[in-house]
């Protein structure tokens, strides 16, 4: 299995990545400089977190545009798997891969801190490995993490089942304290229509090695290779 | 031409910073103010000299990068650079 992990001017979670990718593969992913206008073939393709462009303008607006991710947006579209954490995540909304737009939290701060997420997904090839319903921790670190849709197509994510995670309680309710930045219906995560491209702010990398104070991380890239290695 | 484009957010998106800008204008005694919201300005010279072309290409712009219209208004004038 080969994977990509695209890396763009500010982006600094790109190595974390690399290290959890490799862990699961057993061999490292190649790593794409944003100015390539040339993406090798890839089974999954990464967008990391980080600050790519210095968050100008709009968090992920300037990345959305660099020519890399022209190819991204050809290869998402035709059913390539795309994992999109934290800036990546803003990415992914700026580029129209995914509905709605982080905005800025509602606390206006900088949050840094583990949080607990409820699965709500398992039939996808990110979430193979979790139970439905599963409580898992997760890190994250971010300003811009407060998700916003309007109503009409809030209702159709749910609708759809598009919500990927939800922010949580450590017993997993879902509740206005355990929302950590404002994010409408504590989400924490969306995919696409089909499943195949999954956007979130928390940082399943950041606790996948016992090292880490936690692996609940780990088994995102474990079950992700597992799928399409097969 | 230059333009000079105005983003703002749509009513009914939530803007915390201008909820804290109206604070901080109440601690300093406008206790007037009210409903504040911030936005962004932003100027471009535009190399077309004929006024609906130059429209038309900032209203790409505006479009395209300068604002997310999923919760952002944008505005513009033209004039002569």
């Amino acid at each position: 299995m080969k994977a990509s992990v695209i890396v763009f001017p500010g982006s600094n979670c790109d190595r974390d990545a690399a290290v959890a990718l490799e862990a699961a593969m057993g061999r490292p992913p190649a790593m794409i400089w944003h100015g390539d206008a040339e993406l090798p073939q890839s089974d999954l393709i990464v967008l990391p977190g980080g600050f790519s462009y210095g968050d100008y303008l709009r968090s992920g607006a300037m990345a959305a545009h660099s020519p890399v991710m022209r190819e991204v947006i050809k290869r998402a579209k035709a059913g390539t798997p795309v994992l999109g954490i934290c800036n990546g995540f803003q990415v992914l909304t700026e580029a129209r891969l995914l509905p709605g737009v982080l905005m800025r939290n509602a606390t206006l701060k900088f949050i840094c801190k583990d949080v607990h997420l409820r699965v709500e997904r398992t039939d996808t090839r990110f979430t193979g490995r979790y139970e439905k319903g599963q409580v898992v921790k997760f890190a994250i670190a971010h300003k811009d993490g407060c998700y916003f849709a309007d109503d009409d197509r809030l209702a159709r994510l749910e609708g759809e089942g598009r919500v990927a995670f939800r922010y949580c309680d450590p017993q997993g309710n879902v509740s206005a304290h355990a929302n950590p930045n404002g994010s409408r219906r504590n989400i924490a995560g969306i995919y696409n229509e089909t499943g195949t491209v999954l956007g979130l702010m928390p940082h399943p990398e950041r606790l996948a090695d016992p090292a880490l104070s936690g692996t609940d991380g780990a088994k995102m890239f474990k079950g992700l290779v597992e799928g399409l290695a097969a | 031409m230059k333009a000079r484009i105005t983003i703002t957010l749509k009513p009914g998106v939530l803007d915390p910073q201008g909820k804290a800008i109206e604070g901080a204008l109440h601690a300093l005694g406008f206790g007037s103010a009210g409903n504040v919201r911030q936005g962004k300005y932003i100027e471009v010279e535009v190399a077309e000299k004929d006024p609906a072309r130059a429209r038309a290409e900032v209203e790409r712009m505006c479009k395209e990068l300068l604002a997310n219209t999923i919760i952002e208004n944008y505005a513009y004038e033209l004039e002569a650079a």
